[in-house]
């Protein structure tokens, strides 16, 4: 009796040595062997860090200063100064605040529902298949952003208090229906593959022909795509702040871009830095996330390793 | 022959192709086939591509559900119909009835290491009580099918791997559950010939040491010889048994026009003996379609020695000179 919390411990242990090899340390290896993920998870991490910590560092002082405005980039202001004198850089790090959130919760959400119609589409069959690809298909004609826009219209006047959850259901409303036909299709022909075949002969669960057959299958698509949406939500979201159907506090990527449109509306002359900021913060982050994305597939795809 | 371990009773399956669109047509792929394997039993099953060899296989281990007739398996001192099987009897089954594929390349899942395919069942039979045991008797098979040292195969992905290699885990998933049954569908014709003769070689080890029976599929009538030496071969063309009987028996003195036709192929080494040899001269080398197979016989448009019965009535398979032949000739 005495020995068996011993034996516990070292199980354990030997569970969290082989999580860490097999779950952290081996793919952070295959991420280090590509240059272009590398620069991915990079910017990645610097987002996060800017959104997280950053903000402790750089106070936000919305405080208009007449004498200031649209100066550009000088050691007091790195990134120049608004219309109403505030510093560019500061609202840089604050606003990024709900973006990353929003933007992995979508990719989360949409690549939940989408793997989870499209696999049971593509595995069950039958009857059920032809009605989830043609509701799919409905979902698929509907233009993404005019919908999204309506909802989130909808979503004001109905009242629902509307957090970053909410917002992440709203995005992933129409993205998931794209990712949910191509894994449908995916699962369609990895179904017919001898190794599911081999597994049905071992007598092995249709759980493990699912979860441990097809899904490592289907992994880098998901993965790919979980970037992507994340991606496409940062479009999104911040188009939508950018065209005040979310509300927002001042300060935020979308908001700074409305704000440059109504203020400055050019990207010549004295403002320039103040549309510049936002636009560039946002396209760096997406080329940072696609990067990324390709050592993910990686490390779900062993074939697109070299050794 | 001791009493057969699985055997199939007038078993049929049609596949329906088209719909939609157009007329559905009917592939008899396996046409009322009758087959028995004793335990520890080696049965060849030879014929030319598409003529359904490979989807009996399958009928034989329940991957497919027959569209006429049954495959029953001796479980608890009864046949019963593999399809009727429930819980307890079924998983028996399923463990002791298994296959070696044909494409060694796609047999394994690509995004698994060589590890995670062998021990799932060893765990879902409770053959390893933990996945330390189950890795340890992982290793042990490596080494039977001589893959070794065992531990440098078992992180490595299977893009990493030969098709011999594969080949051998393949074999080495098939047997971990300690089958009865093996159904080797094509096993050696996607490998190299050097490799070949090794691979049956281990087959026939396994069969030694395992007391498995085998349903040998292949196209190759030499590799079929080499495999069932002393045991029994099978001749189909397009879903029917034409012949069925002791190996040496069949290849010394086939009976059956088309198992002649087959034997004419299987190249001589000597030049002098093959000049010599004469070969049965077909009435046509076209292969009859099998949405519309010709009535009577399904060989008399291209048997020599086809007459007016032939293609009016299907022949029976019946007894001939201590073997199975379907043919009025006899």
């Amino acid at each position: 009796m005495v020995c068996i919390p011993k034996l516990r411990k070292g199980k354990i242990m030997r569970g969290l040595k082989s999580f860490l090899r097999y779950h952290i340390l081996e793919p952070l290896k295959i991420l280090a062997s590509d240059k272009r993920a590398l620069v991915g998870l990079s910017i990645v991490i610097f987002y996060v860090l800017m959104v997280a910590v950053g903000r402790l560092f750089i106070p936000l002082d919305l405080t208009p200063h007449r004498e200031k405005r649209y100066l550009g980039p000088s050691w007091e202001h790195p990134l120049g100064t608004d219309f109403a004198g505030r510093d560019i850089l500061a609202q840089i790090v604050h606003g990024g605040r709900d973006v990353l959130p929003v933007a992995f919760l979508t990719g989360f959400v949409t690549i939940a529902i989408g793997t989870a119609i499209g696999i049971t589409s593509g595995y069950v069959g039958g009857k059920l298949d032809l009605a989830i690809t043609t509701f799919i298909d409905i979902f698929l004609t509907i233009p993404g952003f005019p919908l999204l826009m309506v909802v989130a219209v909808w979503l004001l006047q109905s009242g629902i208090p509307i957090n970053i959850f909410i917002i992440a259901c709203v995005l992933s409303i129409t993205a998931w229906a794209g990712l949910a036909r191509s894994v449908r299709a995916q699962v369609l022909s990895i179904r017919e593959e001898a190794f599911i075949e081999a597994a049905r002969c071992l007598g092995l669960s249709r759980f493990h022909i699912v979860f441990n057959e097809i899904l490592p299958n289907v992994m880098p698509y998901i993965a790919i795509n979980f970037m992507l949406s994340s991606v496409s939500a940062i479009y999104s979201y911040t188009g939508l702040q950018a065209l005040g159907l979310i509300p927002y506090e001042p300060g935020t990527w979308g908001a700074m871009i409305s704000m440059a449109q109504a203020y400055v509306g050019t990207i010549t002359g004295a403002g320039c830095w103040y549309v510049l900021a936002p636009s560039i913060t946002i396209i760096v982050l997406q080329v940072g996330l696609v990067f990324l994305s390709q050592g993910i597939d990686k490390i779900f795809n062993p074939r697109l390793r070299e050794r | 022959m001791t009493t057969p371990l699985i055997k199939a009773e007038k078993v049929s399956k049609i596949f329906s192709v088209g719909g939609m669109f157009g007329a559905k047509k009917y592939i008899k792929a396996v046409d009322g086939v009758d087959l028995e394997i004793g335990e520890n039993e080696i049965l060849a099953l030879v014929g030319e591509s598409g003529c359904g060899k490979s989807t009996l296989g399958r009928l034989m281990l329940a991957l497919l559900k027959p569209s006429s007739g049954s495959v029953s398996y001796y479980i608890n001192h009864e046949y019963k119909d593999v399809w009727s099987l429930k819980g307890k009897e079924f998983r028996e089954y399923r463990r002791n009835a298994q296959l070696i594929p044909q494409d060694p390349y796609s047999t394994l899942n690509p995004m698994k290491k060589v590890i995670s395919a062998l021990t799932p069942p060893l765990l879902r039979y409770k053959i390893a009580r933990n996945r330390r045991e189950a890795k340890k008797m992982a290793a042990e098979l490596l080494e039977i099918v001589g893959l070794s040292p065992p531990e440098d195969f078992f992180e490595r992905f299977p893009c990493r791997l030969s098709g011999g290699q594969l080949q051998r885990i393949a074999i080495a998933r098939a047997i971990s559950v300690k089958p009865k049954f093996i159904v080797a569908d094509e096993a050696v014709s996607m490998l190299d010939a050097s490799l070949r003769i090794e691979i049956l070689n281990l087959l026939l080890n396994i069969r030694k040491s395992l007391k498995t029976a085998y349903l040998f599929i292949t196209h190759d009538l030499a590799i079929a010889r080499y495999f069932a030496r002393n045991e029994r071969i099978a001749i189909m063309y397009l879903g029917n048994i034409v012949e069925m009987g002791r190996t040496e028996e069949i290849i010394q003195n086939p009976l059956h026009p088309y198992t002649q036709t087959l034997l004419a192929t299987v190249p001589i080494p000597d030049p002098k003996l093959a000049r010599k040899r004469e070969l049965p001269k077909l009435r046509s080398l076209e292969i009859p379609s099998l949405i519309s197979p010709p009535p009577g016989c399904k060989f008399n448009t291209r048997c020599p020695y086809a007459e007016s019965i032939c293609e009016k009535k299907v022949p029976e398979l019946k007894e001939v000179k201590g073997r199975l032949v379907a043919c009025h000739l006899f």
